[in-house]
């Protein structure tokens, strides 16, 4: 199998700002986001990212795309490094967290062809994929509409289908299912699925185990920026459930205790 | 992947051209607005010191001399005889209260002609005195006072006469209707034109700037590969276009109503400038107006959100209508040419001498090309920093 994403121990650390020292109760002027972290994805494999939330995933993942450069070590993106070249990167990726939003004053219609372009997507291509994305999610009936009028399921689709308007080989999706309702969260997960189906490498972050094992084919749980243990989920799980292993590795690392 | 810059600029102008409440307020509202409030505003000074067409103001005169009934001929003055005594206090009284039908009342004494012809200062004794009783709270019995007065003047002058100053009706002032008109615009067009560009640049730039770090929109823009010198030029370029029409619409909105904030004056006519004028005017406008856009989309990027940014560049925006405010005193005025070097001064002063017809291109020139490089230095700046983890994901 390829190794399609490669994270060679990448470090990140953060200066804290003093509204950020105040929020976190904490005197520390640096934060070590994540501290050498290290594992591969194969082609055609969903990777889970599995942790506590201040665990370093989103670092994790905003690195890979390129948006933040690690201060140590690299990260191989089907051969382009995220630091000698972030734009490759950016062109071979499809990025998408709840925190990237739409311009409210576009339609869904509009937006699809205003990132296809910014893609270098031409033009027959973007309406194809269109047509076919907006079936696929049931955006069509609202692709005229602005963003401003969707609800947020709606928003949260229209937002998936515009992150792959250049059809990427790699997607890397931070908290796919956070603060969506069961029938949207559904739609993503199933969609995912699809993708994988359809031969795409996928890194998702989460700290749903539910999630987890339903889609991914390998688990990396980190723990305050270091890997705790990185595997396939078969492995994960072969002698207990994956909540209860990951609350013994957790316990393990916290120094016997997961009271928190 | 190389017309990214196009892109972002067609993506920003169909974000402001297709939603009519931001050209309504941009660019359709500054222009009218200042046309009608100015308009509003000389036609109401006009009215403060014009007196209507048509109207006579009512004089209740005592003893009126024959001379100053004919010298009152053909202004709106229109005199009723008292008899003295309850007469004028009745009159006086209705004066006091503000009543219709009396706005001065005139007390000549009894041959008030012959005494005022004998007088002569070198025998002592009182001048005859003429008492004026007025209210200035009304605004007709003041003209009718003012008016009154200046007939009286004239009339002292007139039985006194030795000597006159500029008589008939011969043209004294020199200075030519085309250097009065300029001059007038080259106090006010700088100053105002420094507040309108700014609050152009104001009205759409933290908006797009710090509004979409803000919304968590720019954020999208990032994570494509487009270039991020792309996203700052097409943001830098689309917004001073936008800037633009909107300081051009506050403008046109002041040259066609400042000659009548001036009540109609005569010799205020913009006509007086020319092509050149315009254009110079242009190369001004589109390079400060570049530089403006710059360094609001700078400190937009750094800030959290619009208020932020706003707050921010207030103290830019007063740098910069101070300037103004200094070109229209005329303090500070300097022809050297490295003094069109400094940003926003220039700008001040070019326009200060262009609409004084009196402008030395080569400092226009300077004052272009130094705002054109500095832009493209804060082009470069907004680059690095939309390409900054720190400034665009910072927590
Ligand atoms: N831009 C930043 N500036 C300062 N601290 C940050 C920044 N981004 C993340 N952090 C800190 O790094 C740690 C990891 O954050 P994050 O990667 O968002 O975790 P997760 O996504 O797993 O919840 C947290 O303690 C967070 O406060
Ligand atoms: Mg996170």
């Amino acid at each position: 199998m390829r190794e399609l994403l490669k994270v060679q121990n990448v470090k990140k650390t953060f200066r804290v700002s003093a509204r950020q020292q105040k929020i976190q109760r904490t005197k520390e002027r640096t934060k070590v986001a994540v501290d050498r972290l290290s594992f591969t994805a194969y082609e055609g494999e969903v990777f889970g990212l599995l942790g506590p939330n201040g665990a370093g995933k989103t670092t994790t993942l905003r690195m890979m795309a390129a948006l933040i450069s690690p201060d140590e070590g690299d990260i191989l993106v089907d051969g382009s490094s995220v630091v000698k070249s972030p734009d490759e990167v950016r062109a071979k990726i499809g990025f998408l967290t709840s925190e990237l939003k739409l311009e409210e004053f576009f339609t869904p219609n509009y937006l699809f062809d205003f990132f296809s372009e910014l893609h270098g997507v031409d033009k027959a291509t973007a309406a194809r994929r269109k047509q076919e994305l907006f079936g696929k999610f049931n955006i069509s009936e609202y692709a005229e509409m602005k963003v401003a009028n969707l609800s947020t399921g709606m928003k949260q689709k229209v937002s998936l289908v515009i992150s792959i308007v250049h059809d990427p080989d790699i997607i890397i999706f931070d908290e796919p299912t956070n603060g969506l309702d069961v029938l949207t969260a559904k739609t993503v997960t199933d969609f995912l699925l699809d993708l994988r189906g359809r031969g795409k490498t996928i890194v998702v972050s989460t700290h749903i185990f539910s999630l987890v094992e339903k889609i991914c084919d390998r688990v990396g749980i980190i723990l305050d920026g270091r890997m705790a243990a990185c595997d396939t989920l078969e492995n994960i799980t072969a002698e207990k459930p994956l909540e209860e292993k990951f609350f013994d590795i957790f316990a393990e690392k916290a120094g016997g205790t997961y009271e928190k | 992947m190389k017309n990214n810059m196009v892109t972002v600029i067609k993506k920003e102008f169909r974000r402001f051209f297709t939603d009519r409440r931001m050209v309504l307020t941009t660019l359709v509202m500054p222009g009218l607005m200042i046309y009608i409030v100015y308009s509003v505003m000389g036609t109401g000074l006009a009215s403060q010191f014009g007196q209507e067409e048509g109207t006579a103001l009512q004089v209740s005169v005592e003893n009126l001399p024959q001379g100053i009934a004919a010298a009152s001929k053909g202004t709106p003055l229109e005199f009723t005889e008292l008899s003295g005594g309850q007469e004028t206090d009745g009159a006086l009284e209705g004066l006091r209260e503000g009543a219709e039908g009396c706005d001065l009342v005139a007390v000549f004494p009894k041959d008030f002609e012959k005494l005022a012809a004998a007088y002569d200062k070198a025998d002592g004794g009182d001048a005859p005195a003429v008492r004026l009783y007025y209210n200035s709270v009304q605004t007709d019995s003041s003209s009718a006072y003012d008016m009154m007065e200046e007939i009286l003047d004239a009339y002292e002058t007139s039985l006194a006469n030795k000597f006159d100053v500029n008589p008939g009706d011969e043209k004294y002032d020199l200075a030519t209707e085309e250097d009065m008109s300029a001059q007038f615009f080259s106090m006010m067009v700088p100053m105002l034109m420094m507040v309108f560009l700014f609050s152009g640049c104001m009205a759409v730039v933290p908006e797009s700037i710090a509004g979409e770090k803000e919304r968590g929109t720019i954020a999208t823009l990032l994570v494509t590969p487009m270039k991020r010198s792309h996203l700052a030029l097409g943001k830098i370029i689309s917004l001073s276009v936008i800037a633009v029409l909107s300081g051009l619409s506050s403008f046109l909105g002041t040259m066609l109503s400042l000659p009548k904030l001036m009540g109609g004056v005569q010799y205020m006519d913009a006509s007086v400038y020319g092509i050149q004028e315009y254009l110079l005017m242009l190369a001004v406008v589109i390079s400060t107006v570049l530089l403006i856009v710059t360094l609001v989309s700078i400190v937009s990027a750094f800030a959290k959100n619009v208020k932020e940014a706003t707050g921010w560049v207030t103290p830019i925006m007063i740098v910069s209508m101070l300037f103004g405010v200094m070109s229209m005193l005329d303090i500070a005025s300097q022809t050297g040419m490295a003094w069109f070097l400094i940003p926003l001064y220039n700008s001040a002063q070019c326009m200060g001498g262009i609409f004084s017809l009196d402008v030395d291109v080569w400092n226009v020139a300077v004052t272009a090309v130094s705002n054109i490089c500095y832009a493209g230095i804060g082009v470069f700046a907004l680059t690095k920093m939309f390409g900054s983890e720190k400034v665009m994901f910072s927590k």
